[in-house]
């Protein structure tokens, strides 16, 4: 067991890992931030999708002893101080970009990322940034039309609904 | 206006709160004081006799709890099958038995061969590796056709054969129908498959069993479409578990899609392991075990015929289907190719004389059963391809030959058994043709073409039967349970009100829409209203959500529970009033006295029901609570049509979806947001049927597609954004609420017109393709190009 701390969502938090754990496991079992989730085992899914100081990463795709020291900000963070939902979580709620919500943290979190670097990313952009998510309810449309409604632009032209 | 509020309004969804801030409680979200961890060991053979297991060294590994095998479930029942179908010569379907754990005999790669329980799920795991099989292996049985024949290697050595039936409908029109196709002035035959596919909900199954010695009480929290449809499989079939002993709660599910109805061997284990070693045991599949052991969709190989006189009118249509079961009976599987699919041979379509020919095979593969649609895509895939074949055949425009020949006068009885109550289906291809710009599409095929490309416009119709369903009828038809749906509606004190649903929401928004409709009805705001699911020992005792029955069935029996708490509220508001009970109406929250000023709010006849100081307690009893069972009449008949359009890259094959078009009529509509979004999703696993997805074995039975790597799941950039539309509205005429049901048409319509966009572009570029399976891949479009 190798001992491990880092600062998620602002807060300090520690703990022993074996050398196998990997970050979603240690986010999940011993932080009990179970925000963040596993819908596969390749690496190809994206809901467990979280920033590790600052960059938009795979929690399964990482050992929680190489986050040792790192920043770490899951979907529990991601809303405002107050409790209120950010603006990209709204955008979500506003345009029905969610339906059984399993996928959704990792959706959120790619699109912050996404918006970060690019903060009027076109469809194609948009489309193209969510390869590594993928969700099985929405058929993508209201997920890319919340992004880009996140981003300020005007999605009313996009088929309704 | 659009409205804010009650039926028609796009109300936000109030689920999404949890959901975006990852407060949700899924499954696996729950941990227990004490929990041990469950490591399956799975079959890597199709088919093989199990000579020995040798757990002794497993079960001396660090933190190994107990280690399980076949013959400690000997003396408990096997997974039940569901539904009983009789085949054409009057006989019972084959039903094997279905273990826990293979006992034996393995028959699927992925089937449970040994449980290992653990103080942790690496501890577990780690043992799993050190147990010892001894295993001689046999021939798979893979291809349907191959195991038809005679000589073949069995699933089963004790059925007679591998097939489970051979099932004719309606066998008594079978000679008619062969004269009619010998006598018909054209004849248009396709040869398909409808490929095999993988669910896929994003949340993967998981399982957590407790008991508790104390009062001999089982709990089992699982991925469940329909917890109450569990309990009663395995408490009264597999473990012999009465329902007071046994509560079954599906919390936060992330998905369904047909594949969490089913009652799986992993739930009974962890029920019954629980029990066994005292502490909780919990099972989380990882996506690999989902592949190989969810139940799988489709995967039928069909011939249709389709028979036109002179003037094309539809005159008879034959099937023979090959429908695969796999390895052993899923919970619905029987169902799906026979009652799902047969009976909506007729589509939108007044041909008078249907036989539909199915053949179920048992098959060294995954168990098959429901996936989105479960039967109606089958038959919708066949006959809307068989049209755009026959069209072609006769030089005619595929419109316009499937508006001779639709249905126009409702009911309709259909030569297959079903009668549709109501429907438009001109309304609906009419308004397809203008959201679809279909008069635009010469120009855009004109633009492509000039940039080297095919473009190709495809069109379907589609009907489906949903709401399932009448529970005599099916009774009669082989169904092992009633299909019935029941609500409670609890009004407190203060007038807020708990409604206790048997449907299960894992994606579909229950918590907004069913709201909507009792705001609507009483008059209160939406937020004074809240939906209590998913739980065994707190909802009455409903079958579920699936087949699009939620609104359709538990919405109905929510609706009348409302009524007579309504009735009941306005007996108290007319002592309050000191009015006759018939006088008294109810709106907007305020009950009043027709004809006079004189008014009463619904918070003070519910507190009046609760605090009984002044209340006619010699007629009625305190309290305001009400539960309805409702079982429908009918089903319910959703119909629409579909357009895609299609660019084909000549030198690749590729296939990109330029346009999606959807014009249904789902009758009223709660939540137009939520239908939409409903939509949406269906078409892009249709499309992904369609265009990406297939579920493939080799031919010793090794799973090929069997993770993310592997089966092509659609991503946001495989998809377009889709215009769709369901203001054509026939309500249904049998339910309270007229509402018909929306979560699998677009699963349902869309596979047949991408498939008719890809053969209409590659015919424009002179290529003479009249057919490619799904999924239509690249490589597939460019054999077929450079063959043609």
């Amino acid at each position: 067991m190798t001992g491990i701390s880092m600062v998620v969502n602002g807060r300090a938090v520690s703990g022993d890992v074996e050398g196998r754990t990997l970050l979603s496991s240690f986010l999940r079992d011993d932080l009990r931030l179970t925000g963040t989730h596993v819908g596969c085992d390749t690496s190809q899914c994206g809901a467990c999708v979280v920033h590790v100081n600052g960059k938009a990463v795979k929690a399964c795709t990482m050992f929680a002893v190489e986050a040792d020291g790192a920043e770490v900000a899951t979907i529990e963070g991601e809303a405002n101080a107050d409790g209120s939902l950010s603006v990209i979580q709204q955008a979500f709620q506003d345009h029905h970009g969610l339906q059984c919500g399993f996928c959704t943290p990792g959706m959120v979190m790619s699109a912050a990322a996404l918006l970060k670097d690019n903060p009027k990313p076109t469809e194609t952009e948009v489309r193209d940034y969510l390869e590594g998510n993928i969700c099985r309810c929405t058929g993508y449309h209201n997920i890319v039309k919340a992004i880009m409604a996140a981003s300020g632009q005007d999605v009313s032209a996009i088929a309704a609904e | 206006m659009p409205k804010d509020s009650g039926i028609g309004a796009s109300s936000k969804r109030r689920e999404d709160l949890r959901f975006l801030t990852g407060a949700g409680k899924y499954t696996d979200d729950i941990n227990i004081h004490g929990q041990t961890y469950v490591h399956f060991l799975r079959a890597d053979v199709a088919h093989a006799t199990i000579n020995s297991i040798d757990t002794t060294a497993a079960a001396a590994m660090p933190g190994v709890v107990q280690v399980f095998t076949g013959a400690d479930f000997e003396a408990v029942g096997g997974i039940p099958c569901g539904w009983q179908v009789t085949d054409r010569f009057g006989e019972p379907m084959q039903e094997p038995r279905h273990p826990v754990i293979a006992h034996g005999t393995i028959r699927h790669v992925g089937e449970i061969v040994a449980a290992v329980v653990g103080e942790t799920l690496a501890q577990a795991r780690d043992a799993a590796e050190a147990i010892v099989l001894d295993l001689t292996e046999k021939p798979a049985v893979v291809d349907m056709k191959a195991a038809a024949t005679e000589g073949s290697t069995k699933v089963h050595d004790d059925l007679a054969s591998n097939i489970c039936y051979d099932w004719g409908f309606v066998e008594e029109n079978r000679d008619a129908v062969d004269q009619a196709i010998k006598d018909a002035a054209h004849v248009t035959t396709l040869e398909l498959v409808n490929n095999r596919l993988v669910a896929n909900p994003m949340e993967p199954r998981v399982a957590v069993g407790e008991y508790s010695r104390s009062d001999d009480m089982h709990t089992l929290h699982t991925t469940s479409q329909n917890p109450h449809v569990i309990r009663l499989l395995m408490g009264a079939f597999v473990l012999g578990i009465p329902e007071h002993k046994l509560r079954v709660v599906a919390p936060d599910v992330g998905g369904g899609f047909g594949t969490k109805i089913f009652h799986y061997a992993e739930e009974a284990f962890c029920t019954f392991a629980a029990k066994a070693v005292n502490r909780p045991v919990k099972w989380t599949s990882t996506r690999s075990e989902a592949f190989m052991s969810d139940a799988h969709g489709r995967d039928h190989v069909t011939k249709i015929e389709l028979a036109m006189d002179a003037d094309n009118n539809f005159t008879a249509i034959r099937t023979e289907t090959y429908a695969n079961m796999g390895a052993y009976l899923s919970t619905f599987a029987s169902s799906v190719p026979t009652w799902l699919h047969g009976t909506l041979m007729a589509g939108n379509y007044k041909t008078p004389l249907i036989y539909v020919n199915v053949k179920a095979m048992f098959t060294n593969t995954v168990p098959v059963d429901a996936y989105r649609g479960a039967g109606r895509p089958e038959a919708t895939f066949q006959l809307e391809r068989v049209i755009d074949k026959a069209a072609r055949e006769r030089g005619v425009d595929p419109i316009a030959l499937r508006r001779q020949n639709f249905v126009t006068e409702f009911p309709y009885a259909t030569p297959v058994a079903v009668e549709y109550d109501t429907g438009d289906y001109e309304a609906t291809m009419a308004k397809l043709e203008e959201i679809a710009d279909i008069d635009g599409f010469a120009a855009r095929r004109a633009e492509s073409e000039a940039k080297g490309k095919l473009r190709g416009l495809g069109v379907n119709c589609y009907i489906e039967a949903c709401g399932i369903a009448p529970s005599n009828l099916v009774g009669q038809l082989g169904a092992r349970a009633g299909l019935y749906d029941a609500a409670t509606v609890r009004v407190n004190a203060t007038g807020s009100i708990s409604v206790m649903v048997g449907a299960h929401s894992h994606g579909q928004g229950h918590e907004t829409s069913f709201p909507q409709v009792i705001s609507e009805m009483i008059g209160i705001p939406e937020d004074q209203i809240d939906i209590v699911h998913g739980d065994t020992s707190k909802i009455p005792f409903g079958m579920g959500t699936y087949g699009s029955r939620s609104l359709a069935v538990c919405g109905s029996a929510m609706v009348r529970a409302a009524e007579k708490v309504i009735n009941k509220a306005k007996k108290i508001a007319a002592h309050l009033l000191e009015a006759s009970d018939a006088d008294i109406e109810l709106k907007d929250g305020q009950f009043s006295v027709a004809g006079t000023d004189k008014s009463v709010a619904w918070g003070d006849v519910t507190l009046a029901a609760y605090v009984p100081h002044n209340y006619p307690l010699e007629d009625i009893e305190p309290g305001l609570e009400e539960t309805a069972f409702y079982d429908p009449a009918n089903f319910t008949y959703p119909a629409g049509a579909y357009a895609c359009e299609v660019e084909v890259d000549p030198d690749t094959g590729k296939v990109t979806i330029e346009r999606f078009s959807a014009a249904d009529d789902f009758g009223n509509v709660i939540n137009p947001m939520i239908v939409s979004g409903q939509v949406h999703g269906g078409i892009a696993q249709g499309i992904g049927q369609a265009l990406l997805e297939n579920c493939a074995y080799d031919e010793d039975g090794q799973l090929i597609s069997a993770s993310y790597m592997d089966y092509a799941m659609p991503r946001a950039d495989d998809l377009p954004f889709y215009t769709v539309d369901h203001s054509c509205q026939t309500p249904c005429t049998h339910n309270p609420l007229g509402v018909k049901g929306c979560g699998e048409a677009g699963a349902i319509g869309s596979p047949p017109s991408v498939v008719n966009a890809v053969i209409d572009a590659l015919q424009s570029g002179g290529k003479n393709v009249t057919h490619i399976d799904m999924p239509v891949t690249p490589a597939r479009v460019w054999e077929a190009m450079n063959n043609a």
